[in-house]
């Protein structure tokens, strides 16, 4: 059974189509790249699997582990393993880091039956995984992304999915405002956390990530819909041709085939 | 050289068909339903003066407190001048008007005339109050070490920690048993700070004040422990007008923590304080307020109407006033808490979170006055507006010809949650002095729809993240509360914004 079976989903924001039709399976353990110029609805994509309000599902369905994902309120998904990195990770002045994290794992540790942790034991887990992923442990006294840069913004984001090991991760544009040493970091950790238990969406402008996070597919959004599937060369077609040969007709997209998958 | 700045306006009013709506507003509403916590009557028959005011009902009320003469030529004299004022419109504030001559100026609990000796003999009905609002006379003021003296209505009726306090040398003690033991005192600085004149609730609380607290240490002592009066207006249609006086002297230290409660009516209730603080040489004086007034119902009925007058003389070199107020109740909240910074190198501090929920209206900030040279002010200001809540940050910094190189930050920070609510700036700044350094900044944010969602990713509920959001926002203020106030503000601020986002 898949992780995240998406099936002809249809979305809208303001009223204004953004999804068309999105089909998409992603099976447990895997890492797909979802690719796409602006505007094509990758974002949209990840906010509708997450729950955000404002994005309205017209048609389709988002399973996940076969449970119906869109009849879940935000928290509840976090709480069944699902987990986005912000392209854009959000400053909370004021808001201890650690303490922040230690909220959401315990929340959603409660929601699963499981005995919260107390500070002691959440600054061992703590420790832990900054030790994997090699982060400086002053992003643990800051709080949440208040005056970080961009790097440690999207190096927070990583140890957040670290702590809070979810089942499927979607990362949005993770890449975005790195630098080379910085994308570097950022693509250790996510290859650290690759896992057969972890799904992951790679949601990415540029081929240059995925030449450090290597997918095991890779999909190409337009206009809302997904338009080529491939394995992880496609990626490096796209980096060479850019979006452009997409409508030109130079690869055969792949539509008829999602739609077959979908029947069947 | 004159520099002057004034009335730089920022506002920012979000009504209906205004900019973006923020997501989760449906359940503004929901949220806001959780009824008033402390909103209980106490069933004790009072003793009240009939409504209204005129010459007699202040000599009724001198009389009754056993005042000396002067005392009541002095209250007289503000009332002559109350009668020839009137109520003052500049604030950014709408309320009905407040009809004086239907307002009971006195109201005592009835067993006043034999006053408890000791917390045993008093009203368990009373003791059991106070335990309602969480603040066990006995037990909870010796655990946290606090000196409780709780005014209920107009009367002090307990004191504790008297005697450790006495062996400080520190006089703690209800402005009515300082006019009796310590009347050179009470003469030698009632209304030096606020004088009567000083405007329209000031008159009028020094016409008819009936009880508050006094404070004195003496030269070169630390306070052995805070100090707290607990404020709750309990009778229907009285006013309180406590009167509070702080006298700090030289190189001595002392905090000071109110908390205000009052339960719940559908009528308005008025409560016009006045606070004078007085630090001389060196001294230290840390005023710290918790306010949660009856707010009223969501509907915008009943409440509290604050009008303070609240001010602190930095009148000895080297001394050092801080106000730190979370500002949670009230239908409309008045209040101003300024320094009068005299001495040199003398130092004022403010410190705010003003909330206002519902129909709840509050315009505060503060005024730093630098007559000192070397003088140093700071202010830091949280308002938080939610539901139809309308929240100006209004402060002055007035930098005289001679104060040479003083130095001001005002950092004023506004966060709206819903799409009803408002929250407006206005600040003054007058230099004198080509010396002065004043920094003002100023910001304007929404509980973001991008914060809460945030959060909700990681799993947070939205109810969790919304207090965790403004505890955020507020952290600079709460830091400067003792610990186990900032505890508890902290909790009320939860209390209040219950139901504010959904």
């Amino acid at each position: 059974m898949s992780r995240l079976q998406i099936k002809n989903l249809h979305a809208t924001v303001d009223g204004k189509p953004i999804l068309k039709g999105v089909n998409l399976e992603i099976e447990s353990g895997k890492v797909h790249a979802l690719m796409g110029p602006n505007g094509s609805g990758k974002s949209t994509l990840a906010y509708v699997v997450a729950g955000r309000e404002g994005y309205e599902v017209t048609d389709g369905s988002v399973e996940f582990d076969g449970k119906d994902l869109l009849g879940l309120a935000p928290e509840e998904r976090a709480h069944a393993g699902v987990f986005m990195a912000f392209q854009y990770p959000v400053e909370i002045p004021g808001v201890n880091n650690t303490y922040f994290l230690r909220a959401a794992l315990n929340a959603q540790r409660k929601s699963r039956g499981e005995p919260e942790l107390d500070s002691m034991q959440f600054l061992k887990l703590v420790r832990e995984k900054l030790e994997v992923l090699h982060i400086e442990d002053d992003l643990l006294h800051r709080a949440v992304n208040e005056g970080f840069s961009g790097g440690e913004k999207k190096r927070n984001e990583i140890f957040q999915m670290a702590v809070l090991e979810p089942r499927l991760a979607i990362l949005d544009e993770t890449d975005s405002g790195l630098d080379i040493d910085a994308l570097k970091l950022v693509a250790d950790g996510v290859n650290r956390l690759r896992g057969d238990d972890r799904s992951m969406l790679i949601i990415t402008h540029y081929q240059r990530l995925l030449d450090h996070i290597v997918p095991d597919a890779v999909h190409v959004l337009a206009d809302g819909k997904i338009v080529a599937s491939g394995d992880a060369s496609l990626a490096r077609k796209l980096e060479d041709q850019g979006y452009t040969w997409l409508e030109e007709g130079g690869i055969q997209p792949v539509k008829e085939r999602a739609e077959e998958a979908a029947a069947g | 050289m004159n520099t002057e700045i004034k009335s730089l306006q920022q506002s920012e009013n979000v009504g209906p068909g205004g900019p973006t709506p923020i997501a989760g507003e449906n359940a503004v509403d929901a949220f806001v339903r959780r009824g008033y916590r402390h909103g209980f009557v106490t069933d004790i028959e009072s003793e009240s003066v009939p409504p209204g005011l005129d010459e007699g009902t202040v000599r009724w009320i001198s009389a009754r407190k056993n005042e000396p003469q002067w005392l009541l030529d002095w209250r007289l004299k503000a009332l002559k001048y109350w009668q020839k004022l009137r109520e003052p419109n500049w604030a950014h504030l709408r309320l009905t008007p407040i009809d004086f001559q239907a307002i009971s100026y006195f109201s005592a609990p009835k067993s006043d005339k034999d006053r408890p000796k000791s917390l045993d003999e008093v009203d368990p009905k009373l003791l059991e109050t106070y335990e309602k609002l969480g603040v066990p006379l006995h037990e909870r003021a010796r655990l946290a070490g606090v000196a409780v003296d709780a005014v209920f209505d107009s009367v002090s009726v307990g004191t504790t920690f008297k005697k450790e306090l006495r062996n400080a040398g520190v006089i703690f003690c209800s402005f009515s048993e300082a006019v009796q033991d310590h009347p050179e005192l009470v003469r030698q600085y009632l209304g030096s700070v606020v004088p009567s004149r000083d405007n329209f609730f000031a008159a009028l609380n020094s016409a008819v004040f009936s009880d508050g607290s006094f404070v004195y240490v003496p030269k070169g002592v630390r306070c052995p422990m805070e100090l707290s009066t607990y404020f709750r207006i309990n009778a229907a249609e009285t006013g309180q007008f406590e009167r509070t006086l702080i006298i700090a002297e030289d190189d001595s230290y002392v905090s000071y923590l109110e908390g205000c409660t009052a339960p719940m009516r559908d009528e308005n209730q008025l409560h016009a304080a006045v606070v004078e603080l007085v630090a001389l040489e060196n001294a230290e004086i840390k005023y710290s307020t918790v306010q949660n007034w009856y707010p009223g119902d969501e509907h915008g009925r009943g409440g509290i109407y604050n009008f303070v007058t609240k001010r602190g003389d930095c009148r000895g070199d080297r001394s050092r006033i801080s106000w730190t107020q979370v500002e949670t109740g009230s239908a409309i909240t008045w209040k101003y808490p300024s320094c009068i910074l005299r001495g040199d190198h003398s130092r004022g501090e403010f410190y705010s979170v003003a909330l206002t929920n519902n129909y709840q209206q509050a315009d505060t900030g503060t005024k730093m006055i630098h007559l000192g040279r070397n003088t140093r002010s700071k202010i830091i200001s949280k308002g938080i507006s939610a539901g139809h809540g309308q929240n100006s940050y209004r402060g002055l910094v007035k930098v005289a010809r001679k104060a040479d190189n003083a130095r001001n930050f005002t950092q004023c920070d506004s966060m709206l949650i819903g799409k009803n609510c408002g929250a407006h700036t206005f600040p003054y700044i007058e230099v004198a002095n080509p010396t002065a350094k004043v920094e003002h900044e100023a910001t304007t944010s929404r509980i973001g729809e991008d914060q809460l969602f945030y959060c909700l990713q990681r799993g947070i509920s939205e109810e969790n993240a919304v207090s965790m959001i403004v505890d955020g926002f507020c952290k600079q203020v709460f830091r400067e509360l003792p610990m186990e106030f900032a505890v508890e503000a902290k909790a009320l601020l939860e209390v209040s914004l219950e139901g504010a986002v959904g």
